[in-house]
């Protein structure tokens, strides 16, 4: 009876501990929502800040973090899918695949504030792209590229070795079998990939700090080479930088980051779900 | 037919190209961390650096002794530990091993989510609910202090040390588990005394990564710890941490400048720390596959 009750007691700790990982989830999107619901209309999303941001909409900040993370991805998506190819298809187990492994390990733990000083470092000043659209979405797409490779790797190692198998039988090189009996395959996956370092690229602070954001500006970026505004920078100017912005736009603000962000990545789960399901092999 | 070959010659090479791009990064970041960070080392010995207790960057003349921010950073980072790597634990064997299949996938969806906020958005809600919340419950006169930026990263680190620790916990063995019950132990002793502990390296790692994520942390932490840059003696006080440092202070520095080559040389300290601890992170990772 002991052990019954022992267990029982430990159960419900464990239960706890995850009501207290996932509750202040919900919590968080409660209150976003809840506070931030009433600043957002048509012209919030649409307009251009006014008055010292104290009014008017978050136009720019929302256009500025969509090329920034098109350009991440245009520039991640390639670089990433042919390296997760490599991986998957090309490596042999030596030293150079692990060094390889281990690169990529630590490209995912590098602070996301030392790619803003790699970024500044090497794009806006070295390289002479100033602080700029160009500097900002390639610093974004470093970052991202972990997350690209490590789930293109996921797809490509899920497609069964014996669908190359009988591709080569049938006489086809190996790049013609990657192309036509294994990357249709891992498509989805791939996509998957793509929308979480979509999601990841679009919350982003630290990287753009130095390298592309503005405080403000009074007209839209016309060229890569341009400075923009972005929302998660723009969250953190209205709610640390500038005193007495009214509480409903900080918290619009939020909301349509958070919204952005969250759409994002339940589309990949999503996605990723029914993949898994549908896979008959 | 000769077309072909060298198209495929050509795409071959590319693969192998992007391949190395990871190494080619990483060393790359290193080599401009290095260029624009080293001179500061010319100037100030790195123990000074290290150890001076005075971060003055902009006085005359400027001290730029760093303990403080490592030691904001340490404030913080042990107190978010201490905050999630019991409850990450816990909610990963639950996940793993006692949630039915339904509630498991829906639980490590949220968990999932909870990974994607942004960290301007975790540090703006800390803002406005944990914030004024710490201020009141200890009575100060400020409620940015480490221990909210410490309840605040532990939300940030949960997420990795749950999907790190499940996956460690169901990768365990069908066989111990049937073992385990033959010899008449309940569920939660197998739970506990077995597959947690065949767990462990994956534990380890998760909690190392965890850990990683908690120390290069930016936005969220200069949110919410008052970002005062003194030697901390209490959770209570507001802290300063080597990210928010970079982050706050590269925007007034000029560049080529002391100040700016200090910023870059914090960024290697970071660099050289979260390397290590990744790289010991993917050791025991390769420890659970084995």
């Amino acid at each position: 009876m002991k052990v019954q009750l022992q267990q029982k007691i430990a159960f419900s700790v464990l239960f706890f501990c995850t009501l207290l990982v996932v509750v202040p989830v919900l919590l968080i999107l409660v209150i976003i929502s809840i506070k931030g619901f009433s600043a957002i209309d048509l012209g919030f999303l649409t307009e251009m800040p006014t008055s010292g941001m104290t009014a008017g909409g978050i136009f720019p900040a929302i256009l500025g973090t969509l090329y920034l993370v098109f350009g991440a991805i245009l520039f991640a998506v390639p670089l990433g899918v042919l390296s997760a190819i490599y991986l998957v298809e090309y490596s042999k187990d030596n030293v150079l695949s692990r060094l390889v492994r281990l690169a990529i390990v630590n490209l995912a733990g590098v602070p996301s504030v030392v790619y803003g000083l790699f970024g500044l470092g090497i794009f806006v000043l070295f390289l002479g792209f100033g602080a700029s659209i160009l500097s900002g979405s390639l610093t974004l797409g470093i970052m991202i590229l972990p997350v690209i490779i490590t789930a293109s790797r996921e797809a490509l190692e899920s497609v069964p070795r014996s669908f190359r198998i009988v591709s080569f039988s049938l006489g086809a090189s190996k790049w013609q079998t990657i192309r036509h009996s294994v990357l249709p395959h891992a498509l989805p996956g791939i996509l998957t990939g793509t929308i979480l370092g979509l999601g990841r690229a679009a919350g982003e602070t630290a990287p753009i700090l130095f390298t592309v954001a503005a405080f403000y500006l009074p007209r839209l970026p016309q060229s890569v080479f341009d400075q923009t505004m972005a929302l998660p920078y723009h969250l953190y100017v209205i709610s640390t930088q500038v005193p007495g912005i009214p509480e409903n736009i900080r918290y619009g603000t939020a909301l349509v980051l958070l919204l952005l962000v969250l759409l994002l990545n339940l589309a990949a789960i999503i996605l990723r779900y029914r993949f898994r399901k549908r896979k008959k092999w | 037919m000769r077309f072909r070959k060298a198209k495929e010659f050509v795409i071959e090479r590319l693969i192998y190209l992007s391949g190395f791009m990871s190494i080619v990064f990483v060393v790359l970041i290193f080599a401009f961390l290095l260029k624009e960070g080293l001179s500061m080392f010319w100037r100030v010995p790195i123990s000074d650096f290290l150890f001076a207790r005075n971060w003055y960057p902009i006085s005359d003349p400027p001290q730029f002794g760093i303990l403080p921010l490592i030691l904001g950073s340490i404030f913080v980072t042990a107190g978010a530990g201490v905050i999630s790597i019991p409850i990450g634990i816990g909610s990963a064997l639950f996940i793993a091993e006692i949630a039915p299949r339904r509630t498991k996938e829906v639980l490590k969806a949220g968990i999932e989510l909870l990974a994607a906020i942004p960290s301007v958005v975790i540090g703006f809600i800390g803002m406005v609910t944990l914030v004024p919340l710490i201020k009141n419950l200890f009575d100060l006169s400020t409620g940015l202090t480490a221990l909210t930026g410490s309840i605040t990263l532990a939300f940030m680190a949960m997420p990795t040390i749950v999907s790190i620790a499940e996956d460690a916990i169901t990768a365990v063995p069908r066989q111990y588990r049937e073992a385990a019950v033959a010899m008449g132990a309940t569920k939660w002793q197998t739970t506990w005394r077995i597959v947690a502990y065949a767990a462990r390296p994956g534990m380890v790692a998760a909690i190392m990564l965890g850990i990683g994520r908690v120390i290069g942390e930016t936005m969220a932490v200069m949110m919410v710890t008052g970002n005062a840059a003194l030697i901390p003696h209490s959770m209570l006080q507001p802290v300063r941490t080597l990210t928010a440092t970079i982050a706050a202070e590269m925007g007034e520095t000029v560049q080529g400048g002391e100040h700016y080559a200090a910023l870059f040389a914090i960024g290697i300290v970071l660099f050289i720390v979260t390397f290590l601890i990744n790289g010991v992170a993917d050791v025991y990772l390769h420890k659970t596959k084995k």
